[in-house]
């Protein structure tokens, strides 16, 4: 349950969607161009309501496709607006190109995201597949365990991706978040106003007395050293992200960093997960820990940047730990998740701990409490050596012969 | 109707030292486009395509204007998107000047891969020129073909070979489709016609909506002509009503050049290496079905124009 942490604000019983919807209403982008997908709809319904009300001074283009939706926020953020589009899944996909040429141009377009399965088969429920494809675009990427995440969320990355000049993207998890009505704290307009400030851009088309070229043609004596800066630009985002985030904790209270820790610091055994889960494993942490076993969670809220050292450092004293990808990877090896984690640990030096890989949840398929503590279980004989570590992957709750 | 010396007076806004072909039509399409423009500041959007490789290497760019290229399908949803920008930026007081927004597309990025891209923004409304610089294939890969290149021409994917003899199918009419939008006005003009195009284009920018105007526009290496020979091709193109010079401005269609003599399609197709193949003798018959499409079509092109509607 959210409790008040700023003082001038209220809480309302609100569902992901729309508190997502509020916070682009206080923040007021001066461009929405999106295209409406389940389960992301409902944001892009209710900004159209404010615009048809004429409470926001922004503008919105309802137009034919997710691939004009992303080519014309981005094209609005070149002309010098502060752009922003939403989308889930099967949008997400048809605007692939676009995502890589966003990042390229070093353009801080803002995108609410909504995960969910992608095709085929085609499947509308929560999974990370969406996003978890688009990794390594040149996105910062930052995941919400529930609704009030969300909103903070997408209030810290619209301040964020300016400074970085990188596109942000904030996802909840479809329907467990973005439908789901939960109580969230919301700030006073005026206060998110003055927290996101007005977008400067040093240079944008619409600058007609500086004119510019945008999106040049680029070959082998430039190219390089551009697509370096780009994945450079990502590495130092870092640094970006938690300035913000204390900057938005001394405005608002609430504190963000690039992971949660749930009573991880002397952990045995511990469970690595994104998304809405989070919430479920915590209360199975909780319960684990009154019976006197060592359980511990990590949730990584950034996920691009990947904040490779320091989760290293945080899991080094865990003698076993689960990395739960909420996605598959088809790569013959493991998933997103695991690889990104096992590999930082690997390059920090950090090879105590043993790492196993599970996959869950995939198109929306339960992962009960009860398949928590069964994780944990395995864990504990693992690290008791009653049992030996699985190798390669496995899945959680499926039918397999 | 423009006047050559007021026009030699507005600012050339895309320079020489670009890297387009001799002989090439798009460099001659951009430059009066501008020209056109005048005084006025503009955006320019582009497609990828021979345009923009050729004129934006980096470090360098011929444009004089700010300039955005982002990808191949989506010219006319970016423009979408500057142009919105420029619409809230506005009426916030954060931008004082009077901006126009011009998108240039080849026939692939328009007819084909960004075909669903502009007929969103026409339907929408934003105010914005688009000029589709119609060289009849995708010349920028290396001349295949486009569903605006015509019946019989030879491409690198539908190429004259001993069993078929270059594109089966007849070119699209995008103009039709584009005038179907019910936009204020759409047009088809050519190279080699400055007081055509330009007055097209001056009528275009003073629309308040979405203007389209499809320029044939001759490509030297796709078409296989001398670089000399662009105009008088261009010409005949209009002289043989294969490609008629018209206009449709609030759904009143007008033919802006008539022919005085009505020429045979062959003198248009006998100038260019693409054609080469209809020319022997057991082809006749794909230069008999030309001239008879030719013929009906221009037919009910002269139909629209005297109804003043569209039939």
């Amino acid at each position: 349950m959210i409790k008040k942490v700023y003082s001038k604000s209220k809480l309302v019983a609100k569902t992901g969607n729309e508190v997502i919807a509020e916070a682009l209403r206080q923040i007021e982008p001066d461009v929405i161009a999106a295209y409406p997908i389940t389960p992301a709809t409902e944001i892009v319904q209710i900004f159209s309501q404010f615009v048809a009300d004429g409470v926001v001074k922004s503008e919105y283009i309802a137009v034919e496709s997710e691939h004009s939706a992303i080519s014309a926020t981005i094209a609005a953020s070149a002309a010098g607006a502060r752009a922003m589009t939403s989308t889930s899944s099967q949008g997400l996909s048809l605007m692939w190109e676009m995502l890589y040429i966003a990042a390229g141009l070093r353009l801080p377009v803002i995108m609410a995201e909504v995960n969910r399965a992608i095709s085929a088969p085609i499947n509308i429920n929560a999974d990370h597949s969406d996003t978890m494809g688009t990794r390594d675009a040149g996105w910062i990427q930052i995941y919400s365990e529930n609704s009030q995440e969300a909103y903070d969320n997408i209030i810290q990355v619209t301040r964020i991706a300016e400074k970085a000049k990188l596109p942000a993207m904030v996802t909840m998890d479809g329907f467990i978040t973005s439908h789901c009505m939960e109580v969230v704290e919301v700030y006073p307009d005026a206060d998110v106003k003055t927290f996101v400030g007005e977008y400067k851009p040093e240079r944008y088309l619409l600058d007609i007395k500086k004119p510019y070229t945008l999106g040049a043609i680029d070959l082998q004596d430039y190219y390089f050293e551009h697509r370096y800066q780009l994945a450079q630009a990502v590495r130092d985002a870092k640094d970006i992200i938690l300035d913000i985030a204390g900057e938005f904790e001394r405005t608002f209270g609430r504190k963000y960093g690039f992971y949660e820790k749930y009573m991880l610091d002397d952990a045995e055994v511990a469970i690595v997960i994104i998304g809405s889960t989070a919430g479920n494993v915590k209360a199975v942490v909780k319960e684990l820990r009154e019976k006197g076993i060592k359980a511990g969670l990590l949730k990584i809220r950034v996920y691009r940047p990947f904040p490779s050292e320091q989760i290293a450092k945080e899991l080094a004293h865990v003698k076993v730990i689960a990395v739960m990808d909420r996605s598959d990877s088809c790569s013959g090896a493991f998933p997103p998740i695991y690889s990104d984690l096992t590999a930082s640990l690997y390059s920090a030096g950090v090879v105590g701990p043993k790492i196993l890989s599970y996959v869950y949840g995939i198109g929306g398929r339960e992962f009960s409490s009860e398949q928590i503590v069964d994780v944990y279980e395995k864990l504990g004989k693992v690290a008791s050596g009653a049992e030996k570590p699985f190798k390669g992957v496995e899945y959680i709750n499926i039918r397999i012969k | 109707m423009a006047n050559l010396r007021e026009l030699s007076k507005n600012p050339v806004r895309i320079t020489g030292g670009h890297r387009l072909c001799a002989g090439c039509g798009a460099g001659i399409v951009t430059r009066q486009t501008l020209i056109a423009a005048g005084d006025t500041p503009v955006v320019v959007i582009n497609a990828t395509g021979c345009l923009e490789v050729s004129t934006t290497i980096f470090p360098y760019s011929a444009w004089k204007s700010p300039y955005f290229h982002s990808a191949f399908e989506n010219a006319a949803a970016t423009c979408s998107g500057v142009e919105t920008a420029y619409r809230s930026l506005k009426a916030q007081g954060k931008i004082k000047d009077d901006i126009r927004f011009i998108t240039f597309g080849g026939d692939g990025g328009t007819y084909d891969i960004g075909l669903q891209s502009l007929s969103g923004a026409m339907e929408r409304g934003h105010r914005m020129l688009y000029v589709c610089y119609n060289n009849e294939a995708y010349m920028n890969t290396g001349i295949q073909r486009s569903s605006a290149t015509p019946k019989g021409a030879h491409t690198t994917t539908a190429p004259a070979g001993k069993k078929r003899q270059g594109k089966p199918q007849n070119k699209k009419d995008l103009t039709q489709i584009i005038a179907a939008h019910n936009i204020p006005y759409v047009a088809q003009s050519y190279v080699g016609n400055w007081n055509d195009f330009i007055t097209k284009v001056q009528k275009a920018l003073s629309v308040d909506g979405p203007s389209f105007i499809n320029i044939l526009t001759p490509c030297r290496l796709g078409w296989s002509y001398k670089p000399e020979d662009i105009m008088d091709i261009a010409r005949l193109a209009v002289e043989t009503c294969i490609w008629p010079s018209y206009e449709v401005e609030n759904g009143v269609y007008k033919i802006n050049v008539k022919p005085r003599e009505k020429k045979p399609v062959t003198e248009f197709l006998k100038l260019q290496g693409r054609f080469k193949h209809l020319f022997k003798p057991e082809n006749a018959y794909i230069l008999e079905e030309i001239q008879k499409d030719v013929d009906e079509k221009w037919s009910l092109l002269q139909c629209r124009a005297e109804t003043g509607r569209q039939a």
